[in-house]
């Protein structure tokens, strides 16, 4: 009686872990949980709930045998959205505009430098350190906001999805480090913190320049926004230049 | 919230036609993003119509990384053999890029006051 059960619940796992809606419900309720358990941690930057939720799956893919493939036949239907998301961009940048026209140099400037500055330095670096060219091209674009950053990958010749952890890693190790790095530009320019987070540490850092007052968090979307476009078109020209 | 949903789709779609005909190197997705707010530009009260749906859509952004990050189980090799490099490499850059533009903003900022 008891191996009939428990082959009939074989069967049903079966079923179950062949279905896209598996992968589709697991990576909503652990997102749900990882926001949950950032939220309870008082929004500790090391709690961030993209990098819980990557883990959390990842460990649940390797205990339960299921490929990548087929988790993502269901999450698909998730990543789909970054394309209408980035578009949607549009809108705080757009209610920005005025901010953007009054301060475009400083911010511009700030933007410019932080993005070469991150890009090259990690381009040289890893491959000082013997880095393979794959690897390279998914970590160069890593300061960008994930989307724009899988999509830059793609074109380069890098993986987007390292690139997607890259870029998460990126975002939290930014937003760990820029309270005890930028201590001065805090206290004197929070302003100019809010464009280093926002074009070096994309949303991430966006979230964590919030906390230092709106005006900073608004400089960061800015930043991430201007970032996103300027990346995208200058990355894959100079890339074809160097690389 | 639909109209808004098929005005972004619209959006990209176009953004990723335009990229491919014209033969750009930037994301669809970003040149619908540029579209986007061009169209604002000239109907500015089309944003409040878009804004329910296009808040919702960004408020649950860290969502929409979640399955592509997890695609790291397929790297699991690469990262332990180039840990080094790439963890190195990160840290790095980005604390370098954080001072590089921080200071450079705070010094525009600054220039701008005095010129004022």
């Amino acid at each position: 009686m008891s191996t009939l059960a428990s082959s009939e619940l074989a069967q049903l796992w079966v079923y179950l872990a062949e279905s896209p809606l598996l992968g589709l419900t697991l990576t909503v309720w652990v997102y749900l949980g990882a926001v949950a358990v950032y939220r309870a941690s008082g929004q500790h930057s090391l709690a961030n709930p993209v990098a819980l939720s990557i883990t959390v799956l990842a460990l649940l893919l390797y205990a339960l045998g299921i490929p990548y493939q087929r988790y993502f036949d269901g999450a698909q239907f998730i990543h789909f959205l970054l394309g209408p998301a980035t578009v949607a961009l549009a809108l705080p940048l757009w209610e920005q505009r005025h901010m953007l026209t009054r301060k475009a140099p400083a911010v511009l400037a700030g933007v410019l430098v932080g993005s070469a500055v991150a890009t090259g330095s990690a381009w040289c670096l890893a491959q000082w350190l013997g880095a393979s060219h794959t690897t390279v091209a998914s970590l160069a674009p890593k300061s960008v906001t994930t989307p724009v950053a899988m999509a830059i990958a793609e074109q380069i010749g890098g993986l987007p999805s390292l690139t997607a952890a890259l870029v998460v890693c990126t975002g939290v190790v930014g937003a760990i480090m820029a309270p005890w790095l930028l201590r001065s530009f805090v206290r004197e320019c929070p302003d100019s913190v809010g464009v280093a987070l926002g074009s070096v540490a994309h949303g991430i850092g966006t979230a964590r320049a919030l906390q230092w007052g709106s005006s900073s968090g608004a400089y960061a979307a800015l930043a991430m926004g201007i970032s996103a476009v300027a990346s995208s078109v200058l990355l894959p020209l100079v890339w074809r230049l160097f690389a | 919230m639909l109209l808004a949903l098929a005005t972004l789709l619209l959006c990209q779609l176009l953004g990723q036609w335009l990229a491919a005909v014209c033969g750009w190197s930037v994301p669809g997705p970003v040149v619908g993003l540029v579209l986007l707010w061009l169209v604002l530009l000239v109907r500015p009260t089309w944003a409040t119509a878009l804004q329910p749906t296009a808040h919702g859509l960004l408020g649950h952004l860290s969502l929409l990384f979640v399955p592509a990050g997890v695609g790291v189980v397929q790297h699991v090799q690469r990262l332990g053999q180039e840990a080094l490099a790439i963890g190195l490499a990160l840290v790095v850059s980005t604390a370098l890029g954080l001072l590089a533009s921080a200071w450079t903003t705070r010094w525009v900022l600054r220039r701008h006051r005095e010129d004022a």
